[in-house]
């Protein structure tokens, strides 16, 4: 264990080395370059390796090859690159590849402004390929997070064979902070869930029962695996019956959900007594904790609820934290995206009764407590 | 008494995933020509001990050709159009004692993989590319492709191909790889010669097969029997010596330059990184 002042790229960068980073394949683009940059100099002398690809295309299907031959694979980029990766991602959960993606969110859309920050990318992580499929990003408020979420997304991705994606954004990939790096031992470092039957009982996606994840075996061991991006059987022999094809897609949707209790992260302030409650992630949500804080001086009786799981969401703790709550205001800067996601999960649950007030700021900086509070002043909302 | 019938295997059987046979591939189509001299190179070099057979890999994009990693018995991934390339390209990162090879076809590799091929190949990077040219999209019906010959009929360029046509060879060739070649399923012992020269080797080798397509190609260009395509094909394919790259022709009329163009050993993209950035804990056979 050792503390150091980093920026949260650069917590990203240990995380993924703590986790046992193999594999890492990027192509520049900003804000996440010296991420890169920061693992090129590092990563050889952990035991990895550090390779340029010709564009976030050949990045994301590199990691997929990576990952088939049983290493730890990780990518970062932003939303123009996260966008070319769009194919590749559905790729990754078709064949069952675990890798992740360090997406370090700037203003959009298309090349929108590189240097400034943006949280454009809610649906565009969960919903980029077409077709069904399922994943899970987190986003993580500090460097500190930056670095423990990159191990999660770690453990996430081997254990359900998954993408994961981290929502990272410019002002926290770019933000200097104090973080404690921690070594396996010292953190949970997970690795790939491996077969327990010779090769010749062996089937690439037959899935363990319990948590419809099938045990992973690699190219070069002898078990002569076949992964098939077109609808297969357990052999990965394409197979274009429907029966076969919905047993398959139901199981990569479904094996999120049936996991879903050690992937959801959220947490909850000043939430016991709330009646206001704010929502907000990533970088927005620090202003607003600063701003709930001021509220709570006034004696407004003002929470926050931060989701750290974006993909899936923590609706129980977000209910918890709503259980006292008449207003929810979501915080973002989008046009509104993650506000969709917490109106589904109150609705889902039956709260009604509570108002949902959408906040999306669409700024390429991250605003001030004040500067929120402005934003809400002008809707004319009267919520105090 | 009752005797008991023998049977009998293919010598190649043990190399193929036999429950998936017969394969989609048409009468009269050469993928199964190419994909047998190069498994006849794999079980060769396996044999005599040169690689270990578990260690080699399949990366296939979409495509006739591309199906083919769902009938070998090898470690394999069926991945998306044109990207076989980078996916071999990672494998290799992650575990650099696997032996990928991509197999797949002219539109896969040379048209929307283009970019990966021209990268992989300037890198000298650690794998063998064998792309099967059947110069159309056949499994999507004939539509054109960048091999198309000029002036040839596609189901999109029904009046005949306006395009420049490009010579993959040609062009690989011009990024100095560790080895380029170009064979025909015409000349099939050469074939397996030159997959067992290459497949050892280490950087980037290409190694171009021109193939007969007589559904959709051979429709198009009047070639309905095998035969008549494989004799055309034979006519044109030209075993030569070069003294210069210029020299490649790609010409559907006249002459399809064959033979093995380049064929060093400088060091590869892994040589390199492991000699510059020494990951630790990590080697790269014997340099």
């Amino acid at each position: 264990m050792r503390v150091e002042f980093i920026s949260g790229n650069e917590a990203s960068a240990e995380g993924a080395m703590t986790a046992g980073l193999k594999v890492y394949v990027g192509y520049p683009i900003t804000p996440s370059s010296d991420l890169f940059e920061y693992l090129s100099e590092k990563l050889p002398e952990r035991g990895g390796i550090v390779f340029q690809g010709e564009d976030e295309i050949a990045s994301i299907n590199a990691l997929v090859g990576a990952a088939l031959a049983g290493a730890k694979a990780m990518t970062a980029t932003s939303g123009p690159g996260l966008s070319l990766m769009a194919e590749g991602i559905g790729l990754a959960c078709m064949v069952e590849a675990p890798l992740v993606i360090i997406d370090v969110m700037r203003a959009g859309p298309s090349t929108g402004i590189a240097t400034h920050v943006g949280q454009g990318d809610i649906m565009q992580s969960r919903w980029l390929s077409h077709g069904p499929y399922n994943l899970v990003a987190f986003a993580p408020f500090s460097a500190q997070e930056a670095f423990d979420y990159t191990v999660k997304s770690f453990n996430v991705a081997v254990r359900l064979r998954i993408p994961v994606i981290l929502l990272s954004d410019a002002t926290i990939g770019h933000t200097r902070e104090r973080v404690v790096i921690k070594e396996p031992g010292e953190i949970e470092v997970e690795d790939f869930k491996r077969p327990t039957v010779p090769p010749e009982k062996y089937k690439f996606y037959d899935p363990d029962p319990r948590d419809l994840v099938p045990p992973m075996a690699f190219f070069g061991e002898g078990y002569y695996i076949h992964a098939e991006s077109l609808s297969h059987d357990e052999r990965g022999y394409y197979d274009t019956r429907p029966a076969v094809y919905r047993r398959l897609v139901e199981r990569l949707v479904e094996k999120v959900e049936r996991n879903k209790k050690s992937i959801v992260a959220s947490k909850s302030y000043y939430t016991d007594d709330a009646e206001i409650l704010f929502v907000a992630f990533g970088s927005v949500a620090r202003s607003t904790l600063a701003l709930v804080r001021d509220l709570r001086e006034q004696g407004i009786k003002a929470g926050l609820f931060r989701p750290i799981s974006i993909w899936p969401l923590d609706d129980e703790k977000l209910i918890e934290a709503s259980k006292r709550a008449k207003k929810v205001v979501v915080v973002e800067l989008n046009q509104g995206q993650i506000v969709e996601v917490i109106e589904d999960a109150l609705w889902h649950h039956q709260r009604y009764d509570v108002e949902v007030l959408s906040l999306p700021m669409i700024l390429s900086e991250t605003p001030s407590p004040d500067e929120i509070l402005d934003e809400i002043n002008s809707k004319g909302w009267r919520l105090w | 008494m009752v005797e008991t019938q023998e049977v009998i295997k293919y010598p190649l059987d043990d190399y193929l995933r036999t429950e998936r046979l017969p394969h989609i591939w048409c009468p009269g189509c050469g993928i199964g020509m190419a994909l047998q001299a190069l498994l006849w190179s794999i079980k060769e070099l396996h044999e005599q001990g040169v690689i270990d057979r578990k260690k080699v890999c399949f990366f296939t994009g979409i495509g006739c050709t591309a199906r083919a990693s769902g009938f070998v018995k090898f470690d394999a991934i069926h991945a998306l159009h044109g990207r076989a390339i980078p996916v071999a390209t990672g494998a290799k990162l992650g575990n650099p004692s696997l032996i990928p090879i991509v197999f797949s076809g002219d539109g896969d590799i040379a048209a929307i993989g283009g970019n990966h091929l021209l990268h992989a190949a300037r890198r000298n990077f650690d794998i063998l590319v064998v792309m099967v040219n059947n110069m159309t999209y056949a499994l999507t019906g004939g539509q054109l492709a960048p091999t198309t010959p000029t002036g040839v009929r596609s189901t999109t360029t029904p009046r005949g191909n306006p395009e420049n046509v490009m010579d993959t060879t040609k062009f690989v060739a011009s990024l100095r790889p560790n080895f380029v070649a170009r064979y025909s399923v015409t000349q099939p012992t050469v074939l397996r010669t030159v997959f067992k020269k290459a497949l050892p080797k280490r950087g980037f080798r290409f190694i171009e097969v021109v193939s007969t397509c007589t559904e959709i190609f051979g429709r198009h260009t009047g070639f309905r029997d095998p035969y008549e395509l494989y004799l055309r094909l034979k006519k044109i394919c030209k075993i030569k010596k070069i003294s210069s790259i210029d020299e490649i022709k790609y010409d559907w009329e006249n002459e399809i330059t064959c033979g093995t163009f380049i064929d060093k050993d400088d060091p590869s993209f892994l040589d390199m990184y492991f000699k510059m950035y020494k990951p630790r804990g990590m080697v790269y056979g014997e340099s």
